[in-house]
């Protein structure tokens, strides 16, 4: 049976680990106002890019094999959350269960050997 | 903790919550003690294998330093660029340094002494370092800046190619113990050598594993030879170029508590947790109180940690890419039918 009651900590850890990470991004902002140093003009608020205005608008495009290092990683993270439930029951599966993931791994190995072969993992 | 506020008078639901609150107090502020303290270490470390003297002049043997940074940082201008989509900008550290916190919630810090003995707990602890990304990306474009943004890519793209080769080491450790709980976990490495020595990190079969793990948290948590998202040669000082004040100094935080997190997995998962090293009670191992073994084992583990900054030569993308794919990948995959298959040919097989 799973014993939910664990997890309530979590949840008031989350909420204390909230307010102490907010208050300390907040409470420098309204002391910096009240010491005086919080003085802000449109030169120091202008994005760093080593003394030279922005080219282009940094947020318009980039490399397209982060699209691919992203798709690998959902696939072989899904296989992941495959071997999970299969490592923990592993006593009671028996031969059966382990040739089965390995016909799984073997799948998933050919889909790396694939990926590798057509240069999806090179980063020159 | 509940039994003793109950002994006060309490009702059973006010002292286990007064208990609870008191236990996440206590993780989470000698953690940011220990975080402090720690990056003053790491400087001390540094600058003794460069033969010169780290931080010397604030307080004694220099002891103060990181609390007057923190001071100061404290009273800096918080800066937000008029460009930048500001909340997300402030929304950013503060996810990053609540997952830093979060991930403790499930270490077992001695037998049963852990906050949230949950039975899932690694894939917890999986789960939240992968959260991690999500404030450096978002910091990245939120500062509509051409370096945070190619540092921000990096970092995800980085940080998610380990993490594939560290679900597959955790799966190793896992078909070991049989458990996702990390106190099932530390006791599965009881006795794990000749009935001697725990942990298990002698086993021929996890040791190469263990290697992969410490290497793979490094390049997880981002820290030098791996430090590729903060190159200040190439890219000023990485996500956190726009940040200034406290907000900038909670990536650092953030940064460190994962550093130490990953070393109390190194020592969790492979080095008995808070178990003495042999388990013969010669001189009394026993007597000394699990934390202590736990904390020394962390701190072992940082030193490595240290050492491997101050001595191995940043790594280039393209390698990282390579190693994190092309080695560890297959290495781990194979590892999983190896641990797998000894399993069941000695332990499990008809």
């Amino acid at each position: 049976m799973v014993d939910l009651s664990q997890y309530l900590p979590i949840l008031i850890f989350l909420g204390i680990a909230v307010a102490l990470s907010a208050l300390f991004v907040f409470l420098p902002m309204g002391v910096s106002r009240l010491t005086g140093t919080h003085n802000p003009d449109a030169e120091k608020l202008s994005e760093y890019e080593c003394g030279f205005p922005a080219f282009e608008d940094p947020r318009s495009q980039f490399d397209v094999r982060f699209y691919l290092v992203a798709i690998l990683f959902i696939i072989f993270d899904l296989e992941a959350a495959f071997l999970f439930p299969w490592a923990v029951s592993l006593d009671m599966t028996g031969w059966a269960g382990w040739a089965t993931m390995m016909v799984f791994l073997g799948e998933l190995a050919i889909g790396l050997a694939y990926a590798w072969k057509k240069g999806a993992l090179e980063w020159e | 903790m509940t039994e003793t506020f109950q002994s006060w008078g309490m009702s059973y639901d006010w002292a286990w919550f007064t208990a609870t609150i008191a236990g996440i107090l206590l993780i989470a502020l000698p953690l940011m003690l220990a975080v402090a303290m720690i990056i003053y270490a790491d400087r001390k470390i540094w600058a003794a294998m460069a033969l010169r003297r780290g931080p010397n002049v604030v307080g004694p043997f220099g002891l103060l330093q990181s609390f007057a940074d923190g001071l100061k940082v404290f009273l800096q201008e918080t800066i937000i660029p008029s460009a930048a989509n500001k909340g997300l900008f402030l929304i950013a550290p503060i996810i990053t340094f609540t997952v830093a916190l979060m991930a403790w919630a499930v270490i077992p810090f001695n037998s049963g002494a852990v906050l949230a003995n949950i039975n899932v707990g690694l894939l917890y602890v999986l789960a939240i370092s992968s959260l991690g990304v999500y404030g450096i990306v978002i910091a990245g474009w939120a500062s509509n800046s051409k370096y945070p943004f190619f540092s921000a890519m990096r970092a995800a793209a980085q940080m998610i190619s380990y993490e594939v080769s560290i679900g597959f080491v955790l799966i190793c450790v896992v078909l070991y113990a049989n458990s996702f709980n990390l106190n099932a976990i530390v006791e599965a490495q009881r006795g794990h050598g000749l009935g001697i020595v725990n942990g298990f990190w002698f086993n021929l079969l996890l040791f190469p594993m263990w290697v992969v793990f410490l290497i793979s948290s490094m390049a997880e948590t981002a820290r030098a030879p791996f430090d590729l998202t903060e190159a200040e040669s190439e890219l000023v000082a990485g996500y956190q170029t726009e940040y200034s004040s406290m907000s900038f100094a909670l990536y650092w935080l953030g940064e460190y508590a994962n550093v130490l997190l990953m070393c109390a997995l190194n020592a969790t998962l492979f080095f008995g947790g808070w178990l003495p090293p042999l388990n013969i009670d010669l001189i009394p191992w026993f007597d000394i109180p699990g934390w202590i073994w736990l904390f020394a084992k962390i701190l072992f583990f940082f030193f490595i940690f240290s050492w491997v900054k101050a001595t191995v030569p940043r790594y280039r993308y393209d390698q990282l890419m390579r190693l994190g794919w092309k080695v560890f990948l297959p290495l781990s995959l194979s590892f999983v039918v190896l641990v797998s298959g000894w399993l069941m040919f000695t332990r499990y097989g008809a």
